[in-house]
């Protein structure tokens, strides 16, 4: 394979895969659920984004035929990442989850 | 290069997954173990993309795509369920 397709390849896999475990530190430390949403959405969009274009551009390349299957998870992710993040938010902000003290606004008085 | 990244990737994911596991069991209250959830089936999808990758097969991307439809739809209704009381009004 072309060496600067397989160094294209190898850093959009690796940076997904940063992306991704980004996002789960931020799952698993931040302090609040208002804070802790806003993680994964940064591991759904980029880094999953990032590791389907890299398998799309791995199989274009080693097959020479299009492959677009990936590029239909990627647009659904994308869609539906904010849809989710926003009633996740709602059903919190319904059930008055406890914020932290240093969290700036409450979210339900606006 | 390709077999080094992939195998760095690999271990990153795996422990994206072991941390929100964390979450899902510690999680204080039911959002924060929905969105463990959510990001457990995301990390799927990219694990699942990545065993393609390594063994050079297609096969298994349409199970990516249907863990990422199910996914949402179970993320969706958990959050209705707990917002209104009931999934389909």
């Amino acid at each position: 394979m072309n060496p600067i397709l397989e160094a294209v390849i190898a850093v959009l896999m690796v940076s997904g895969g940063a992306f991704t475990l980004a996002g789960a530190i931020g799952l698993a430390r931040l302090q609040d659920f208002y804070s802790r949403l806003h993680a994964p959405t940064k591991a759904t969009t980029v880094g999953v984004g990032s590791i389907t274009l890299s398998s799309m551009i791995y199989f274009m390349a080693t097959t020479g035929a299009l492959a677009l299957n990936e590029g239909l998870i990627m647009v659904f992710l994308f869609l539906t990442a904010p849809i989710s993040a926003n009633m996740l938010a709602k059903a919190a902000m319904h059930l008055r989850v406890q914020q932290a003290e240093n969290t700036k606004g409450q979210a339900w008085d606006q | 290069m390709i077999a080094i990244a992939l195998k760095i990737t690999i271990v990153m994911v795996s422990l994206a997954v072991a941390l929100n596991v964390y979450r899902l069991v510690k999680g204080p209250d039911a959002p924060d173990r929905i969105l463990a959830l959510d990001s457990l089936s995301i990390n799927a999808i990219a694990l699942i993309l990545l065993l393609g990758i390594s063994i050079n097969s297609r096969l298994y991307i349409e199970s990516a795509l249907l863990i990422a439809v199910m996914g949402f739809i179970g993320t969706v209704a958990l959050a209705k369920y707990l917002k209104r009381g009931s999934v389909i009004e």
